[in-house]
């Protein structure tokens, strides 16, 4: 399946190579196939936080995992989820899962999402975790983020943070109270129990990275 | 269903403004019914069609002559609006060759009225606009496209023949170049 794909986007590619000598864009084509799956070992990085320090999921000796999430300040979607992500952190930062928030925009492509707006929201909203920014845009195609927001679960084992979740905070973006299925604490409740995640991956709407 | 319990909210709400409008406001909101106040407030009079995915999907499944191109979109999305006058520009070019494009809103309830319609009115948009609304996402996307992670700006291309998604935004030149592989 996976290999028909890749040959497929491969064909597609060289047509529009031969098509357009020049001047096309197939950089956001490829991010669509590559990044993590569920089961493969999420790098670190070392990225500013609002308050000046440098991040790195190294730094947190005791967690047993993490919420990395890719959010930012101007998607509407983004915005509409910020409480429910100060709410998973307050929920799981003491059970060893910290929320470690990233915004992977360019900021000169948003100007809404330039660091000092990062600042100012997170103070606004009062965010109890680290509110990252992606700069150089290195972490977020690491990861295959495409969309804000985008949760990727990991788990810390011997071998590294393991990839155990991507996707959607729960399956309604639009009003808290009418959600069905909170698909983050699902799994994180099932990783930390050492039961098997379901679903392993989500699929959302959200505002596409830039 | 979600659909018809709000047209039927709708109905009532209008029948009951008709009879005697400020009133019947205020004792909806002394109620406290959110719902009520909201069904009022968003899905009263919105200039496009409002549908959940049932609604939408025979839009994505037309099986007669034309070729469709089906745009995800909001007015919050940068790279969506930046897009928008090419696929008008095709709509406008293409006519003869039974191309349809039809422009689906992904806005939030609340920006339907606020942003949506004054961007349509504003930039004299002609293409068909609908609007999705309905939040389970996670089963509806896969039923448009299995490869669809969920970002926008994301437009499907068919006809009864061929059918091509495309998560990313297009220049003039490449959705013609995309649309050429349908209709000849």
């Amino acid at each position: 399946m996976k290999k028909t794909k890749i040959l497929g986007w491969s064909a597609l590619l060289l047509i529009f190579v031969a098509a357009f000598a020049m001047g096309f864009k197939v950089a956001t084509e490829h991010n669509s196939d590559k990044g993590y799956e569920v089961g493969d070992m999420a790098a670190d990085f070392s990225l500013k936080n609002v308050d000046g320090t440098m991040v790195s999921l190294s730094d947190f000796d005791r967690a047993k995992g993490f919420l990395v999430i890719f959010t930012c300040n101007t998607c509407p979607y983004a915005q509409a989820y910020e409480d429910r992500i100060i709410a998973l952190d307050a929920k799981y930062k003491p059970q060893g899962v910290p929320v470690i928030a990233i915004n992977p925009n360019n900021p000169n492509a948003k100007p809404g999402d330039s660091f000092a707006k990062m600042k100012e929201r997170a103070a606004k909203k009062g965010f109890t975790f680290p509110y990252l920014l992606d700069e150089g845009q290195k972490v977020y195609p690491q990861y295959g983020a495409t969309r804000t927001p985008h949760v990727f679960l990991l788990e810390k084992t011997a071998s590294g943070n393991m990839v155990k979740y991507i996707g959607a905070i729960d399956d309604n973006y639009q009003d808290a109270s009418q959600v069905d299925e909170k698909f983050v604490e699902n799994a994180v409740n099932a990783m930390l129990a050492g039961n098997e995640i379901n679903p392993k991956t989500t699929k959302a709407i959200g505002c596409g990275i830039q | 269903m979600n659909k018809l319990f709000a047209l039927g909210l709708m109905v009532s709400v209008f029948v009951g403004c008709a009879e005697k409008k400020g009133q019947k406001k205020e004792e909806v909101e002394s109620a406290g019914n959110e719902m009520v106040v909201q069904a009022e407030e968003v899905g009263a009079d919105v200039k496009f069609p409002i549908y959940d995915f049932d609604g939408l999907e025979p839009l994505l499944h037309k099986e007669d002559d034309k070729t469709y191109i089906v745009n995800f979109w909001a007015t919050w999305c940068k790279p969506c609006i930046k897009e928008m006058p090419y696929f008008e520009r095709v709509q406008e070019e293409q006519k003869t060759n039974n191309v349809e494009v039809i422009l689906v809103s992904l806005d939030m309830p609340n920006m339907w009225k606020t942003q949506l319609e004054p961007f349509v009115e504003k930039k004299g948009i002609q293409s068909k606009v609908v609007i999705l609304d309905d939040p389970k996402q996670n089963d509806w996307i896969p039923k448009v496209s299995e490869e669809w992670g969920g970002g926008i700006p994301a437009t499907l291309i068919y006809n009864k023949d061929k059918r091509t998604f495309y998560q990313r935004g297009f220049t003039y030149e490449e959705l013609n170049n995309e649309l050429t592989k349908f209709i000849n």
